[in-house]
């Protein structure tokens, strides 16, 4: 049998619309997953920390709060710095598409908009397992 | 009559209806609200057997209230227009707010950045990233007398949207209008300070329940005895409804959160009669018109007889259930943007129709930002076309007496009372909200919501049906990069303007009565004429209630 994926889904910021994360980290769990989900208000080193401690494949980010820009790439770096940058990060919520292009520079590999649906990140994140 | 109606109807059934239905059969098996209540095929007199008029329904003004709060309502005057706001610093937003003004809307309503929300001033490191972002930065006083900087604060009623630092916010409100020579007593808004739905949904909570309640019942007293013709309270459905719950949990939760905050209150030896009439209430107007329309009636009517019944009220005004609505954040969809001009429209019908004392209606392209000058006007324009074109508002409570209407009224009623029944055996709200209930129940219902978008047993017009090729909405609202950074400067400068032996002084002040069982608003009021920050202000408070950790 295949080694289930692990994956940490996670709320970085002072935000607190979590709707969109129980929900993916429910779709993920309910697809045959192991996930983890930080809860609320994390800082970028909680969020490294748990991912590397976990040992999760993938980290999946979702803002709502216009912060991303500053939140998402920390969380890369802070990773990078751990030695832990072959842990793929994804993200979602309420992001201007003209924000896209530095977060995947960044290293965030892909940005789902509002409205994806669930089979949708499941078949992404089945792709880009290692 | 019920009964020959009945009889009626099963011969219809049979005469009529089975010969339609075999030639075809409806779109589905079963009709299903968002609360997974039945609707059914036909309401007629036989499904509100037993109303009474007088006691069920009665006249607006008059107890219950099912049928609205003034006896006069949207004939008198419309409903308050009032369009949450707030971005960037306290001098951009003030921009907006003159806009908005210009163009008719009838109260403002504050929209806080992230970091004000919780306590943090603009320089603090876990603000990094959030100043100015979801509404406005305010770190003291001074940023404050900007935001209303030419806008005369006994004239306008303010919503501001703010619990756990609900005390400092209202207290620099407060220091704003005496310097423009508006006494407290004669203020108008309404301040949010419901910390239960934080825990519940919202997630901006600093404090845990016991010393959040008490802050709580301080404004509630401050308020009585300083500002009269202010809402100390705004109890809140909205952000249980966007976290994902149905309308008939909206209701029970937000009452049975109502129900805690009153025993709250006549626990720390307020008399019911004295405050009851200042608190008021927040809902979602959401996609499912009928049901919408009947959920305001619904939690109008219970309220009354909570008030009433339970808590033993004299006064008809202590029954009455005032509420905000704001149409549903969470329908708003990011493919064909356009489209969502239509839902706030509907969505802000079904809040007028339900008897709204104010109307948020939101924008068109918030799914991708806060919203541009041109989607917000189009948003307010929306009011005003229901407001003075559509007729509805000349009529009090038009969908009365409606088979359907008046069924889904009750029906919503007895339901969010079984949920009220249950929480109760909890041990109230603050207890089911520490066992987790009410976020599990929450959780539940937007899982199922989405399963029903995915099986396409829902459709969401664009989203899983009718979709295009199009491009992402380019040409959106985008927060002034250096905002952030003015932001830090300004709280630098007024650190050292302002005459610190006076700012320790007042923290001193404030925690020694935060430590004792004294009210903490009268101190709070010092600190910020002083212009403590809410950072500063905030960590006194943190240091004797500690925080609170999300379960």
């Amino acid at each position: 049998m295949a080694k289930k994926i692990r994956i940490l889904i996670a709320k970085p910021g002072l935000d607190g619309h979590d709707r969109g994360a129980k929900v993916i980290a429910r779709a993920l769990r309910d697809a045959g997953m192991e996930v983890i989900y930080t809860g609320i208000r994390q800082t970028p080193e909680q969020i490294a920390n748990t991912a590397i401690q976990e040992g999760v494949d993938m980290v999946g980010l979702s803002c709502l709060s216009g912060a991303h820009s500053t939140l998402f790439p920390k969380v890369v770096e802070i990773l990078k710095q751990k030695g832990a940058g072959d842990i793929h990060i994804f993200g979602g919520g309420i992001i201007p598409v003209a924000d896209i292009p530095a977060l995947k520079e960044a290293g965030v590999h892909e940005i789902f908009p509002p409205g994806t649906s669930t089979q949708e990140i499941i078949r992404y994140i089945e792709a880009n397992a290692k | 009559m019920t009964a020959s109606i009945r009889e009626a109807q099963e011969y219809w059934e049979e005469a009529t209806l089975n010969k339609s239905l075999a030639k075809g059969r409806e779109r589905k098996p079963v009709f299903k609200t968002t609360s997974q209540t039945e609707t059914r095929r036909l309401y007629t007199p036989a499904d509100t057997e037993g109303m009474d008029y007088g006691r069920d329904l009665g006249f607006p003004g008059d107890y219950p209230f099912t049928r609205g709060v003034q006896p006069t309502m949207y004939r008198g005057r419309f409903w308050t227009m009032r369009q949450y706001a707030g971005f960037g610093t306290a001098q951009e937003t003030n921009q907006r707010y003159r806009y908005l003004l210009d163009h008719g809307q009838t109260g403002l309503s504050v929209a806080f950045d992230l970091p004000t929300q919780v306590g943090y001033d603009s320089d603090h490191p876990l603000a990094e990233g959030e100043v100015g972002k979801a509404g406005v930065a305010i770190d003291s006083l001074r940023d404050m007398e900007i935001l209303f900087d030419g806008i005369p604060l006994d004239k306008v009623s303010t919503s501001m949207t703010i619990t756990s630092p609900a005390a400092i916010l209202l207290c620099m409100y407060v220091a704003v209008a005496e310097k423009q020579g508006v006494k407290a007593a004669v203020l108008q808004g309404t301040i949010q300070n419901d910390i239960l739905k934080e825990y519940a949904a919202r997630g901006t909570y600093i404090f845990p329940p016991l010393p959040s309640m008490r802050i709580t019942t301080d404004i509630f007293a401050f308020c009585n005895e300083h500002l009269p013709r202010w809402n100390s309270i705004s109890i809140s459905g909205y952000h249980m409804r966007e976290a994902g719950c149905s309308a008939v949990q909206e209701v029970a939760f937000t009452l049975a959160n109502g129900i805690a905050y009153v025993e709250a209150a006549i626990r720390a030896g307020l008399n019911i009669d004295s405050f009851a009439s200042r608190l008021s209430f927040f809902f979602n107007a959401h996609n499912d018109f009928l049901e919408e329309i009947a959920k305001f009636r619904a939690a109008r009517r219970l309220w009354a007889k909570i008030m009433r019944e339970r808590f033993h009220a004299k006064k008809d005004e202590s029954c009455i259930l005032r509420f905000h609505t704001q149409t549903a954040g969470c329908t708003l969809t990011y493919q064909q943007p356009d489209n969502n001009v239509i839902r706030v429209a509907f969505q802000a019908l079904a809040a007028v129709l339900g008897g709204t004392q104010s109307l948020h209606t939101n924008s068109r392209d918030e799914a991708f930002s806060l919203p541009s000058e041109d989607s917000v006007r189009i948003a307010l324009r929306t009011q005003q076309v229901i407001a003075y074109e559509s007729g509805v508002a000349d009529t009090i409570d038009p969908l009365a007496g409606s088979y359907a209407i008046e069924a889904m009224t009750n029906d919503i009623e007895n339901r969010a009372s079984e949920y009220i029944a249950k929480i109760d055996e909890m041990g109230g709200a603050v207890k089911a909200i520490g066992a987790g209930f009410m976020q599990r129940e929450i959780a539940e219902s937007a899982y199922q919501y989405q399963k029903d978008i995915e099986a396409k047993e829902r459709i969401i017009v664009g989203v899983n049906q009718f979709q295009v090729e199009e491009s992402p909405l380019q040409d959106i609202f985008r927060i002034r990069a250096g905002s952030e950074a003015s932001q830090k400067e300004q709280l630098s400068r007024v650190k050292q303007e302002r005459d610190d032996r006076q700012v320790q002084q007042a923290l001193t002040a404030l925690r020694e009565t935060a430590e004792g069982t004294g009210n903490v608003v009268p101190p709070i009021l010092a600190a910020v004429r002083a212009y403590a920050t809410v950072g500063e202000i905030s960590d006194i408070l943190r240091a004797v209630f500690g925080e609170y950790r999300e379960l």
